[in-house]
């Protein structure tokens, strides 16, 4: 039986390619979530059709990367999997039940015509919007920990709720609002761009104070937390951190009032990936915070191995194709009826 | 009440709901991608429209059943974790691994390559474009390879040790991936997929000819379905017994569920039909064939078969589930045979085309491979009860910390929005099939994504605009 264990940190590099998958999905579904978001509010149908054509393409693709987080916490870190899912169960499902309306939403769309179609602008909005919450929701409760006894949640079917949870829920959505609009500023043009530039001004002052207000009620929900950033000399190593998400912040401002059209949409990664990376540091090393490590959690090095054999091999792959499709994909969208 | 309720119960009804609901769009898409790619290349070979029309009205039928299966999925990839935590922590060892080659391997192959399939029409090469139907067929393939390897090994599991806690570690990746059941099932479900797919197409087919609609197309549709009936549906019963024998070796006490046998016994009688009483241990008036049990299962006429009274009360699976969803699998099946034999008398007899009775019969067998598929999973998934790991691990000691009432709540909601969506599917998919196959649809025209070089001539999205 093969393991590498004896010469790689199988858990390390398993903890890390969980959280590049997570994050992979968070940027690329949180766009087209953000899309769905900023659904309703857009100035006219040909608009709504552009925005939707704008990401029917790549949802499918996007989504799959949260199967691939639940099937790759599943099968990397066992125990972790067992415990969070049944903590944060209400959420999950819910997640679950908006994923479902907002992806049929996506080819049902397409096919009814009249009025029905308007059923489905209405489940592709709030099965949005609701996603979004949930998992922002689902990310708080996540963070301020979970109770656990043995090798189970102990903790009440409620826990996961809480004003932090709300306030973390409400941030997801405006974080992926301004994903969505800075992406329809790349791939559209004329007044659906406008629009979205409109947008994505509006939620980027929202985004600015939810990033400030996660950022300072971290350090109250663990004293580990505070120590980690407020200790020296830890603050002023961790300081690029904050000054750069500023920095990032009002580059981005700055464009929205110029006609860039691509740079905002990076500019708006960035920010998602400095509050990850923020996140990560916070919650390092547990994987089911503050009761299971990352080392605990892993599942056997035969497991670990077996998995990261098809991983090397399969993830360029994947990320390549991804790429091409893209790559076809590239360009302005027009509003007309699909395939 | 709602606190008396049991999560085992709770958690198994929500399972078998979401499962059943799931397997029917990808035993209809394995089917229909590798169709789909079929039809493609018939039309890049002969160029003739028919094809290429053919292959415009079922894209889109496979895009709304592609659709429900990612979402009716990705609900399955997280339901162990949610309502079968224990088992996930577990079983986790073994079975994460190949759960994640089936999303790496499979799931992004088919996502990516089908945005190509559905609105690539004027992005790509034809040849390119037929390249992702191949691997959007290839990708469905390899997800039952996947799917049914970890499904077998809760079947007949081998190539592993039990180790601290109860927590099931690996040996032997090729015994565990090869388990003695695997190679059975994985042909029993993908026969079962394609045969699925030929009656929904022939019986679509029959409905045009009937109609004296879309006769060229029709005709294509039911010509190619009753090849399936005539050549696939035959091997079926084949497979089928192999892999019955294949579980009498591992799983007896299923085949005596299917069976309905209790006693132990030599020339064993096949039961027809009858009512499988867990309570008494029999089963009530059962229209019996002599010793036929005995010849199918060992070949022989007065072979022994074991009875369920070899199994004490609490290791036997429901009896008359197990009994009832085999005659319904097995009585589809022979019917698909049927259809087969018919079609191949029709046709020497010239009128394979436009026997109306043979029509109305195709039409009636529509959903046929459905009901077979979920009933042949009905037999499998309830025959290995009350394990969830064959012998290894019991159902009932595997459920999540979760509550009753929220289980109650979550199954509630699940039931709604499913009859809700799928329900809305199932009329679009209906719509489309009733408008048919359009004569009007240029081969590689526009297809709402555009082009780059076409930027320019894009109309004002708030009225007016010429692309209106």
């Amino acid at each position: 039986m093969f393991s590498f264990a004896s010469f790689l940190d199988l858990p390390l590099i398993w903890y890390g390619l969980i959280m590049t998958a997570m994050f992979l999905y968070v940027i690329l579904d949180g766009f087209d979530l953000g899309v769905g978001i900023l659904f309703p509010f857009a100035p006219s149908d040909k608009c709504r059709d552009r925005m939707m054509n704008s990401i029917a393409p790549f949802w499918d693709g996007n989504e799959t990367w949260l199967i691939l987080g639940g099937g790759g916490l599943f099968a990397a870190f066992p125990l972790a999997y067992a415990i969070v899912m049944p903590a944060l169960y209400i959420p999950v499902i819910l997640m679950l039940l908006g994923l479902i309306f907002r992806g049929v939403a996506f080819e049902f769309r397409f096919k009814a015509a009249g009025k029905s179609r308007k059923i489905w602008d209405v489940a592709f909005h709030f099965g949005s919007l609701g996603a979004a919450f949930m998992q922002g929701m689902i990310l708080g409760g996540f963070v301020q920990g979970i109770e656990v006894d043995g090798r189970s949640f102990a903790g009440n079917p409620l826990d996961w709720l809480s004003a932090f949870s709300v306030m973390t829920g409400l941030a997801l959505v405006c974080g992926y609002a301004l994903l969505g609009s800075t992406w329809l500023i790349m791939k559209t043009e004329d007044a659906t761009q406008d629009w979205a530039r409109k947008c994505a001004a509006y939620v980027l002052t929202f985004v600015a104070i939810f990033m400030g207000l996660v950022s300072l009620s971290m350090p109250f929900l663990n004293a580990d937390i505070k120590n980690l950033w407020f200790s020296l000399p830890n603050f002023f190593m961790l300081l690029p951190m904050p000054l750069l998400s500023a920095g990032l912040l009002v580059l981005l401002w700055r464009d929205l009032s110029t006609r860039r059209e691509y740079r905002p949409f990076f500019l708006s990664l960035g920010l998602f990936f400095m509050n990850y990376v923020g996140l990560g540091i916070s919650m390092w090393p547990w994987l089911v915070p503050f009761a299971v490590t990352f080392r605990q959690a892993a599942a056997a090095p035969e497991s670990q191995s077996l998995l990261l054999i098809g991983t090397v091999v399969m993830l360029p792959l994947v990320l390549a194709y991804t790429a091409f499709c893209y790559y076809i994909f590239r360009g302005k969208t027009s509003h007309e009826a699909t395939y | 009440m709602l606190s008396n309720l049991d999560p085992v119960i709770l958690a198994r009804i929500q399972f078998a709901f979401t499962v059943s609901f799931h397997i029917v769009f990808p035993a209809f898409t394995i089917g229909l991608a590798s169709w789909l790619a079929v039809v493609e290349w018939r039309y890049l070979k002969t160029g003739k429209d028919v094809y290429q029309e053919i292959y415009r009205m079922w894209v889109k039928i496979f895009a709304v059943t592609f659709g429900m299966g990612v979402v009716s999925g990705l609900v399955m990839s997280y339901q162990f974790g949610t309502n079968w935590s224990v088992f996930s922590d577990k079983a986790g060892n073994v079975l994460g691994p190949l759960l994640g080659y089936e999303v790496l391997t499979a799931f992004f192959l088919e996502a990516s390559f089908l945005g190509v399939m559905l609105f690539g029409w004027n992005r790509v090469s034809p040849k390119m474009h037929f390249a992702s139907t191949v691997i959007v067929a290839f990708g469905t393939l390899l997800s039952s390879f996947w799917i049914l390897a970890a499904n077998s090994w809760m079947q007949t599991p081998q190539g592993y040790r039990v180790g601290d806690y109860g927590l099931f570690y690996p040996t032997n990746w090729l015994e565990v991936v090869f388990n003695p059941s695997f190679p059975y099932r994985f042909a029993h479900m993908v026969l079962a997929a394609y045969l699925t797919t030929a009656f929904v197409v022939g019986g679509i087919g029959a409905y045009y000819l009937w109609r004296k609609q879309h006769v060229k197309h029709a005709r294509v549709m039911f010509g190619m379905a009753m090849l399936m009936a005539v050549f696939v549906a035959p091997l079926q019963p084949i497979i089928g017994d192999l892999h019955g024998l294949n579980t009498l070796e591992h799983q007896p006490a299923k085949v005596a569920a299917m069976e309905g046998l209790w006693e132990t016994q030599r020339g064993a009688p096949l039961k027809l039909f009858g009512w499988p009483d867990q309570e008494q241990e029999k089963t009530k008036y059962a229209l019996e064939i002599p010793n036929l049990s005995s010849l199918i299962l060992t070949h022989e006429l007065d072979g022994e078969v074991k009875g369920l009274k070899e199994w004490s009360r609490d290791d036997r699976p429901p009896v008359a589930w197990v009994f009832w969803t085999f005659r319904i699998m097995v009585g589809i099946g022979m019917l698909m045979v049927a259809t087969g034999v018919a079609a191949v008398v029709l046709y020497f007899r010239k009128k394979l085309f436009d026997t109306r009775w043979f029509q109305l019969w195709c039409m009636a067998l529509t959903p046929a491979g459905f009901i077979s598929v979920l009933a042949g999973w009905f037999v499998t998934e309830m025959g290995r009860q009350p394990y969830i790991v064959y012998e290894a691990l019991r159902t009932s000691d595997t459920v999540s910390p979760v509550i009753g009432p929220n289980i109650a709540l979550s199954l509630l909601a699940f039931i709604v929005t499913y009859t809700f969506v799928f329900g809305a599917g199932s009329y679009y998919i209906l719509r489309l099939i009733g408008k048919g196959p359009g004569a009007s649809e240029k081969a590689y025209g526009d297809h709402g994504v555009k082009a780059p070089p076409l930027v320019t001539d894009l109309g004002a999205e708030t009225g007016g605009g010429k692309n209106v």
